[in-house]
């Protein structure tokens, strides 16, 4: 007992509970933490403000200088025999498709002219049709038969259907031909898809297979002898859009447009958007470094850059008006109301 | 051996009141009966009678889970978050259809969220653990049969079995004294761990088996005590002993309690009654209440207000869903074609769209499930735990003297620890050091001593004196001497013999040396002499005879003896008085008292006691300097010094043989009213005194006291002291520490009054009480009325009141006008308040005013307000553990709150209110 006792007393004596210092532990590690002063605050304003507000109308400039045309086509395509029942006339195999619009362009749109379809109230977005499809099908071969989460267009027949998936068989399949001075234009349907989509999702062993021969037929068909890598228009159809109006790319035409030119189009009109009402528009547009037509951006900036020149004013002529010093303890809550304590 | 000598003495002397015999009380019949069920078969442990009890062993565990409970009750814990339940629900929903991601991406989080907090808990356990193991593998001697006694295991103890404990060893469990090395089987025992107090405490054993002093004796020792259950009770206690068909009654005088400490006695026999979880320490112990911080609280809002706008989120959804989902197919028309409404499943089915909207309600409240932060508690967890090492490890708050840092006990109330708008204060051991030094003394009229108190210079101080500094420089100089800070060269190292009055100082220093109950340790190294007494009073009272010449070195049974400096040559003689008897100190009669006999053969009374009680027993002729000693008294009163009177008597041999037989009678009477019968012949003798002097000594204040007040005053914050002393201690010790100024009116409230005096001594205790409580409201509506007419010219108020008055103050009807004074006042003071009327002012404060409060305290007595405040601070110093481990927070010193408040509860809440504020913030981003 004693032997132990006089043991632990020793080491306890050596052994002192005093922290070990670090700078770390003491917090005494070199810190900056800025005040932020009435000087620093206005400074920080002003110059936001300086910044954002000639970026803002660089961007709305850029935006004003890309050339639109936008042609709703889905009402003025039905033949007036069968406006009053639209459904009858798209989902007829036998009606003839067909109808010419007339565009004008307004202003030169230099080349590449962007062709884009732009389908409204359209909920690609919808829980069941983005699961609608199997990846793992749709890069290789091997696995042709997977279709799994592609009820109900998995198979047909009892044949696995490839591309599976609602979203594969909803395809969009209007097309477009141009003519200028009834001259075509040539339209490139090439290279509208991403890259990484054609080399690492759409294989290139992989044919459609037993695709729109069910009952049921949703949308365009696929050339069976095209590998699903160079389908480049099911390739943009399946990256589906986040909101339910959206642009998807149809091609390019890589020739000008000249200011006053009317350009005819062509439309093969199959896509039934009738039955749930959403509306078909062609877009034709140009870009700038901005990218399309977008004043958001431009606008965004000029509103925070005046936001901020705004406060900074303000703030400048709080401070001229009522300048108070830093860190004065009268503002304290306990100082304001003295509540029988004093210092 | 001085050990050896001292088994001789009789003791009991000293102690004249504490020791005596003991009958059998009304609580004894109760023995057998409910609640008094408890048999014990000392000696004789593996009997079948024992063997049928089948009391538990002395195996303790403190640990909250064992292996087997681990999982079931910290997953029961980690469930009580709302939070938790509702990711716990989601993981289980991912695992079916409905889920929008993976199973794997909802699981993984809430595992490693709760794998953290549960893997926290296993570590504070594994740590408790450890010392449950230490503490179980502690060894103590028990016998074995035949005489012989061995080591065993305190794990391995037996409710029966008999322990010889030595010297500065602990209590393996709750003992029945049975006999000691003492003559008269009294031992001493220290219960710092129980209650703080570090006086010793008496305890002896039964007469019929005091005479059992070797191992030997115990070879066929057979009893069986009789006693109460196991319950938390510390100082009551009931049983009775059957030895040799005789019975004995058993007081809480026999009981040796787990966790206390045997001193000043080489050892002791014991019989084991109460073993490990059934020993009072454990019935005491309570789980700490748990506290929540005020931030997490607000989090926990928030998390309820998330959860909200997700349900209603959802709920919206779910119903737009439902309608949207109906509408796809009409008439076998199908709308949205692209969705094949004709060819579904449950969750999009257009003919049940109702089911498909309320599966989608679940669907959506998984994946809004961001709203609901699952990484704020991990990260809050951790950032606390950071900030604990961080006041853990903070040099500023290490107390050299004791090694000790502080200890942030708990971590989740760091953030708190800046929020705090009153502290409450206990003032023994926490703004003072509960040690008390010798400062000056008034003999024969004249007064000595010209140390500066705490509160002169803080007085100084205030009024901008230079002499400030001088003083300080002086102070360090000096080799200082704990207990003594007397300095005056005038009766420094003998040269009072050269005062007038040599023979008054002569007689007021050997009465310092003669008349207490202090034991002197002589150090066998250095042959300095340490006292071991009941009251740090007392132990400056004989440093300062030892300082001034006259050193107290040995106490044997009949006598007291002293070095003595002879003024005639100037050497130490040694002087040795018989000691006849000791009137001990009590709070009633405010004195004590000794009977000695001088070498010369002339009987002296030497007596000391409280100003209040002492002059009105001088003799007529004893009355010469009474005008210059009471101005002294109140000079000293007046510097915040605690005062006592010193007076003596010569007594003739027939008195004294006369007392002395009425005193012994009385004493070894056997009635219940023995003791007072004791102090009403003890006061008989006490009378007819030629006054000495009068002593005073300085309440130390611990260092920096004053001006971390001053600090927190400046912050805003509240200091309420809450104190038992005396009210005009505590307005001492409030001027000492400047909560109290010269310029501040005072609010006094006290039912201390000639008035009230007289009430308490009427007859009709109820109406005595209600204009008691009468005169209380009255004194209360004045103050609320200074305080309302008061304008900042009349100065700040502070309100003082007593705990009388403190009782009719917290009643129900009369506690709000209290409380709205005590608000408007800068400081307040309760005086004479006990551990129950501190909680419930804070309490009080805690629930009224809403505001956080803090309690800082060091003894068992602040455990209550302690636990009620929203933070305990625990002072880990001289008085025990059992505030520190009732505390949050423990820190050395009061001083280090300051650095505890300012710097560490600043950063703390700065810190995790903007963690808080940016995890929802990236919660929104995410949404967005």
């Amino acid at each position: 007992m004693k032997g132990r006792r006089s043991s632990s007393d020793s080491s306890s004596s050596s052994k002192t509970k005093k922290p070990q210092y670090s700078k770390f532990t003491q917090q005494e590690l070199s810190a900056c933490k800025p005040i932020l002063t009435p000087g620093y605050v206005i400074g920080i304003f002003i110059i936001v403000g300086v910044i954002f507000i000639p970026v803002g109308i660089i961007s709305l400039f850029a935006s004003e200088n890309v050339v639109e045309i936008v042609d709703r086509y889905d009402e003025g395509c039905i033949p007036p025999n069968y406006s009053d029942d639209m459904l009858a006339y798209i989902q007829n195999s036998d009606t003839n498709k067909t109808c010419t619009r007339s565009l004008k362009a307004t202003k030169l749109m230099k080349s590449p002219v962007y062709i884009y379809y732009q389908l409204d109230n359209f909920y690609q977005n919808h829980r069941r049709y983005v699961k609608s499809r199997n990846d793992k099908q749709l890069w290789s071969k091997k696995h042709e038969d997977e279709t799994k989460n592609c009820a109900p267009e998995a198979t047909s027949n009892g044949l696995s259907i490839v591309p599976c998936g609602l979203i594969a068989w909803s395809l969009f399949n209007d097309s477009y031909g141009f003519s200028i001075k009834n001259k075509m234009v040539k339209v490139s349907k090439k290279n509208i898809a991403w890259e990484s989509d054609k080399k690492h999702k759409f294989g290139s062993d992989v044919y459609p297979k037993n695709f729109q021969n069910g009952v049921l037929i949703g949308g365009g068909k696929l050339n069976s002898s095209i590998p699903l890598s160079k389908q480049e228009a099911l390739i943009v159809w399946m990256r589906t859009a986040a909101l339910p109006t959206f642009r998807k790319l149809y091609g390019r035409i890589e020739s000008d447009i000249q200011a006053n030119d009317s350009v005819t189009v062509i439309i093969e009109n199959n896509y039934n958007t009738y039955s749930f009402g959403g509306k078909k528009k062609l877009v034709l547009s140009t870009t700038t470094w901005i990218g399309g037509k977008n004043d958001f951006l431009g606008i965004a900036y000029i509103t925070v850059g005046g936001l901020c020149l705004f406060l900074a004013i303000s703030f400048i002529l709080v401070y001229v008006v009522m300048p108070r010093p830093l860190g004065d303890p009268a503002f304290l809550s306990w100082n304001r109301h003295p509540a029988g304590h004093q210092i | 051996m001085a050990g050896n000598r001292r088994k001789k003495h009789h003791f009991s002397r000293i102690h004249a009141f504490s020791c005596g015999k003991t009958s059998f009380k009304g609580d004894h019949s109760l023995i057998g009966g409910p609640g008094f069920s408890r048999v014990v078969h000392c000696n004789d442990p593996e009997s079948f009678e024992a063997s049928v009890l089948n009391y538990s062993g002395n195996y303790v565990r403190t640990t909250k889970y064992t292996l087997a409970t681990f999982f079931p009750k910290a997953l029961f814990e980690q469930f009580r978050r709302v939070a938790n339940v509702y990711f716990l629900i989601c993981a289980i929903l991912s695992f079916t259809p409905l889920s929008p991601y993976s199973a794997v991406s909802n699981v993984l989080p809430l595992v490693v969220v709760i794998g953290a907090t549960m893997g926290k808990e296993v570590l504070e356990d594994w740590r408790r653990k450890k010392q449950d193991i230490e503490v179980n593998n502690r060894k103590v001697k028990v016998h074995c049969g035949e005489g012989a006694f061995d080591y065993t295991k305190w794990r391995d103890l037996k409710v029966g079995d008999v322990v010889k404990v030595e010297k500065d060893e602990f209590f393996p469990a709750d003992l029945i004294l049975l006999s000691s090395s003492y003559e008269e089987a009294i031992c001493y025992v220290e219960t710092t761990n129980l209650d703080g107090e570090t006086n010793l405490k008496l305890k002896q054993a039964l007469d019929a088996t005091s005479n059992m002093h070797e191992d030997s004796n115990f070879q066929n020792f057979k009893a069986i005590i009789r006693c109460e259950d196991p319950n938390a009770n510390l100082y009551t206690f009931v049983g009775s002993l059957e030895l040799e068909e005789q019975q004995y009654p058993l007081t809480p005088q026999q009981l040796l309690l787990r966790d206390s400490k045997l001193r000043n006695t080489d050892c002791i026999y014991g019989a084991v009654i109460f073993t490990g979880r059934d020993t009072k320490v454990f019935q005491n112990s309570t789980g700490p209440p748990s506290k929540r911080s005020k931030v997490e609280r607000r989090m926990d809002k928030i998390i309820y207000f998330l959860f909200g706008i997700l349900v209603l989120m959802s709920f919206i959804g779910s119903i737009f869903f439902g309608i949207a989902t109906r509408e796809d197919l009409q008439d076998g028309k199908m709308k949205r074609w692209y969705l094949r409404p004709d060819d579904t499943t449950a969750y999009y089915d257009p003919k049940r769209a109702a089911v498909a909207a309320v599966l989608h309600f679940l669907t959506a409240l998984m994946l809004y499930g961001y709203l609901i932060p699952i990484s704020l508690y991990v990260s809050i967890e951790i950032v606390k735990i950071l900030q604990s090492i961080f006041i853990n490890q903070d040099l500023h708050m290490y107390y050299e003297e004791t090694d000790k840092p502080a200890r942030a006990r708990t971590s989740n109330l760091n953030e708190e620890l800046g929020q705090v708008d009153t502290i409450l204060s206990d003032k023994t051991g926490t703004l003072t050091c509960n040690s008390m030094e010798f400062i000056k003394c008034s003999i024969a009229g004249t007064s000595y001593g010209r140390g500066v108190t705490e509160v002169e210079r803080a007085m100084a101080r205030r009024k901008g004196s230079p002499l400030e500094e001088e003083v300080t420089e002086e102070q360090e100089d000096k080799a200082s001497i704990k207990g003594f800070n007397f300095e005056d060269e005038r009766i420094m190292n003998g040269s009072w013999d050269n005062e007038p009055h040599a023979d008054v100082i002569q007689k007021f220093l050997r009465l310092l040396a003669t008349c207490h109950t202090a034991l002197p340790e002589v150090d066998e190294e250095n042959g300095k002499i340490s006292y071991e007494a009941e009251s740090p009073d007392e132990a400056a009272f004989v440093i300062a005879a030892r300082e001034l010449g006259f050193e107290f070195y040995e106490r044997t049974q009949t006598s007291i003896s002293v070095h003595e400096l002879d003024p005639v040559t100037g050497t130490k003689v040694e002087r040795s008085y018989s000691l006849l008897n000791v009137l001990e100190f009590s709070s009633s009669r405010k004195r004590m008292s000794v009977i000695v006999r001088s070498e010369e053969g002339t009987l002296l009374l030497l007596s000391k006691g409280a100003d209040s009680v002492m002059f009105e027993r001088l003799a007529e002729n004893g009355r010469e300097f009474e005008e210059q000693t009471k101005e002294h008294i109140n000079e000293y009163a007046d510097a915040g010094l605690r005062t006592l009177i010193l007076a003596y008597r010569e007594l003739d041999e027939k008195e004294y043989i006369q007392f002395n037989e009425e005193f012994t009678e009385a004493k070894n009477s056997v009635s219940a009213d023995r003791e007072e019968l004791a102090e009403e012949i003890a006061e008989k003798i006490e009378k007819n005194l030629i006054l000495l002097g009068a002593t005073a000594v300085e309440d130390k204040l611990q260092n920096g006291v004053p001006e971390c007040i001053d600090k927190l005053a400046q912050a805003g914050i509240k200091l309420w002291v809450l104190t038992g002393d005396k009210m005009e201690t505590a307005i001492n010790i409030g001027f000492a520490c400047s909560l109290l100024r010269q310029g501040m009116r005072q609010v006094i409230i006290s039912s201390e009054t000639p008035e009230s005096k007289t009430l308490e001594k009427s007859e009709d205790k109820s109406a005595a009480a209600a204009a008691l409580k009468a005169s209380v409201l009255h004194q209360l509506i004045r103050g609320k009325e200074l305080l309302d007419s008061s304008n900042e010219s009349l100065g700040p108020l502070a309100l003082i009141i007593d705990g009388k008055s403190l009782t009719y103050a917290l009643e129900d009807d009369v506690k709000d006008l209290f409380l709205e004074l005590a608000i408007g006042c800068a400081s307040v003071i309760c005086c004479r308040s006990s551990p129950k009327q501190k909680a419930l002012v804070t309490r009080l404060v805690k629930t009224k005013t809403s505001s956080t409060t803090l309690a800082i305290g060091d003894g068992a007595n602040d455990v209550g307000m302690l636990q009620e405040a929203d933070i305990g601070v625990g002072i880990s110093g001289v008085e025990g553990m059992q505030a520190v481990m009732s505390s949050d927070i423990a820190i050395a010193q009061f001083r280090f709150l300051e650095r505890l408040l300012l710097v560490h509860g600043h950063w703390c809440y700065r810190r995790i209110s903007s963690m808080v504020c940016f995890t929802l913030k990236m919660l929104i981003d995410k949404l967005g």
